[in-house]
């Protein structure tokens, strides 16, 4: 196939070529993933059979890593859509080159959430009971429409915007033919670039941001409902919808940024993911740890003050006792490293906020740890409780989650252009276009390179 | 239509487990080893825990069990309807509907529905000494205290048999039967003419952690001064 590949026909061949190359490092990188995704397939299979015994979960200690990946997936989604939407609707013009890395994320990462409610299932092959027999008074019921809402609406708002560069590659493989033109023709719906279907794609895609907005704050405030609905010590807590949002968008713009950095390094896209974007994000991502700094700060406060005996239980725990290095290590992970590397300008380059941003991504996982476990470790009742320690199998799990995460998105950059070509091509024509009222958008801080 | 409730007497109680282990035979319950139990896979519907009540010096060993609330905070929270409170007031666990996603556990504010997180399993003398009245659950759902449902099954046939309505006299769950010390007393909670009703009103009675709003059926008897 890969001779049939002519000379490209546009300056965006290199945002192309990676679509049709597959060089060796990418191989490699399949085999070993695929190797961990096959290794958590054997452990869930262990784990189906044997039961969820096989976790390293007890009474009363219910949840674990399981409901702790669940939030942090389900966060980890507001990365793309939540954030596109909102770039979109303020015409920031610099986010032309990455929505689409982050729209993709989100679709996919939404998988991983879900999956792992049904890793955490006693009784997995009863799972359509929730569709069945629906309970509409459990917050999980409304996790359970709001998430299938969310997966709809972003799969949409995702394909929407590929809908003229996948045209672009159904005209390219127009020669060679083969499944890929047959795909690419199918999902092009007869795309022809003609100024109509352009202006009615904008006016779809303006109207699917605004629709996508609450709809995604709801995912993250129903996740959080799940804990806060509860009578629970440090779950019954009326500021949790806001805090896991505000957390949701944290981690989803760290996401973004480690996901433009590893693209970016592997098809040399330097062209086009250039230092404004990593430090514009940086800025979001700024913004947001300062947000997440004062809920927590609000949330933990109240806590001590009000000095409840079941709930400062739980607190001391956090604070000081068991689950303290998992706490301070959160406040350093989630606060203290990123503020100290992006409140600087001089820190706020490519290197440096890609190491905010993992330092931000072990944060907010360390974080759901921090809110789903010590609770349940602290009952009311004064029962025996135990240590935690996740077994091989959540362990296994988990890395196949990633594994298989990091797979996906692999494979989705050998069928899709990882940037938005159409939308850049836009910009190219607009800034040529003679401006009649001259609008100078400037970077929110300039920086060099 | 009867309101199924308890009244354990604390002052009567001694602490002697007799009602534990009549509640595993009864009910079919796994037996756990001491290493089961420090990994918290201990299966039980109801033990003793030590409880801080106000007024006395050390905690007080306390039976515990479904509270059997009627503001259940566990039976709001399960997505497919697997537990929920029943006309008489028992909150019903409905094994073969339960997906296993232990929320109704994480809301129970006493900690008292079990998982099986394994295939139930007996050592192989019991295996013929279960109860067939009781069904066997299987591994991955969520169990706890029916107040012996089964039982209250049979006395509801044998009063209809009879041609009358089912009474106090009828039903006693297992716990409540075997207890030496008659700590336990067991009956229908509106029927001001039981011995638990009377027993509820006394000036002894306190509900454990009642101030959550859950008010729970089981009423505990404050020891005497």
């Amino acid at each position: 196939m890969q001779d049939a590949v002519t000379t490209p026909p546009d300056e965006y061949e290199a945002i192309i070529l990676p679509i049709f190359e597959v060089g060796r490092s990418f191989k490699r990188w399949a085999t070993a993933l695929g190797c961990v995704v096959l290794w958590a397939a054997f452990a869930w299979v262990w784990q189906v059979s044997h039961g969820l015994g096989m976790t390293g979960l007890g009474r009363p200690i219910y949840w674990g890593l399981y409901i702790t990946n669940f939030v942090f997936f389900i966060g980890v989604s507001h990365a793309g859509t939540l954030i596109s939407a909102i770039l979109r609707l303020v015409g920031a013009e610099w986010r032309r080159p990455i929505t689409r890395m982050a729209e993709f994320i989100t679709v996919l990462v939404l998988f991983f959430g879900v999956g792992n409610v049904l890793l955490d299932l006693g009784r997995p092959d009863r799972a359509l009971f929730i569709a069945l027999h629906p309970h509409l008074r459990s917050p999980l019921l409304w996790d359970v429409s709001s998430i299938s809402v969310y997966l709809t609406a972003s799969t949409f708002y995702l394909w929407l915007p590929l809908i003229p560069d996948i045209a672009r590659l159904r005209d390219y493989t127009a020669r060679m033919g083969g499944w890929r033109h047959t795909i690419y023709t199918k999902l092009a719906i007869g795309w022809t670039g003609t100024p109509e279907h352009k202006h009615r794609l904008e006016r779809i895609i303006g109207v699917m941001a605004i629709v996508v907005i609450p709809i995604a704050v709801s995912v993250h405030t129903v996740v959080s409902w799940v804990f806060a609905m509860t009578i629970q010590p440090m779950w019954h807590s009326t500021i949790f919808g806001p805090y896991f949002v505000v957390g949701a968008i944290f981690s989803g713009i760290a996401a973004i940024i480690i996901a433009m950095a590893i693209v970016r390094r592997a098809y040399g896209l330097e062209k086009f993911l250039k230092p404004i974007h990593f430090n514009n994000l940086g800025l979001l991502m700024l913004v947001m740890c300062c947000l997440w700094f004062y809920f927590t700060f609000a949330e933990y406060l109240t806590t001590w003050y009000a000095h409840e005996p079941n709930e400062i239980a739980v607190f001391d725990a956090k604070f000081f006792g068991r689950f303290s290095p998992y706490f301070w290590m959160m406040v350093v992970t989630c606060f203290v490293v990123p503020f100290t590397i992006l409140a600087n300008n001089r820190t706020r380059t490519i290197k440096w906020t890609v190491i905010a941003s993992i330092s931000v991504s072990i944060g907010m996982w360390l974080e759901r740890f921090a809110i789903v476990v010590p609770t349940l470790s602290n009952p009311r009742a004064p029962i025996h409780t135990f240590s935690y320690h996740p077994s091989w199998v959540e362990w296994s799990l988990m890395a196949g989650c990633f594994a298989a995460f990091t797979l996906l998105y692999m494979s989705f950059t050998k069928l899709f252009p990882v940037i938005s070509i159409w939308e850049l091509e836009d910009e190219a024509a607009a800034a040529m276009a003679p401006v009649p009222h001259a609008e100078v958008r400037r970077p929110l801080v300039p920086t060099e390179g | 239509m009867a309101r199924w409730g308890m009244v354990i007497d604390l002052d009567r109680c001694t602490g002697c487990q007799a009602c534990v282990i009549a509640c595993k035979h009864e009910n079919n319950v796994p037996f756990s080893t001491p290493d089961t139990a420090n990994h918290g896979r201990l299966l039980t519907w109801i033990q003793l825990v030590p409880v801080e009540i106000p007024g006395n010096r050390e905690a007080t060993a306390t039976p515990l069990m479904c509270q059997q609330c009627d503001r259940p905070p566990c039976t709001d929270v399960c997505p497919v309807s697997a537990t929920y409170l029943n006309p008489e007031g028992i909150v019903a666990q409905i094994y073969p509907r339960c997906i296993g996603c232990r929320y109704c556990t994480n809301a129970c504010p006493y900690s008292v529905k079990v998982f099986n997180w394994l295939t139930p399993s007996w050592p192989e003398p019991m295996t013929t000494m279960r109860n067939p009245d009781v069904s066997i659950r299987p591994k991955g759902v969520v169990e706890k205290c029916t107040f012996c449902h089964h039982r209250l099954q049979q006395a509801r046939e044998r009063a209809k048999a009879a041609g009358r309505d089912v009474s106090s006299d009828d039903y006693t769950p297992a716990c409540v039967q075997t207890c030496p010390a008659d700590a336990m007393v067991f009956g229908d909670l509106d029927d001001p003419n039981t011995d638990v009703a009377a027993l509820a009103g006394s000036p002894r009675a306190f509900r454990w952690m009642e101030e959550l709003g859950t008010r729970p059926k089981v009423v505990y008897l404050r020891e005497g001064e």
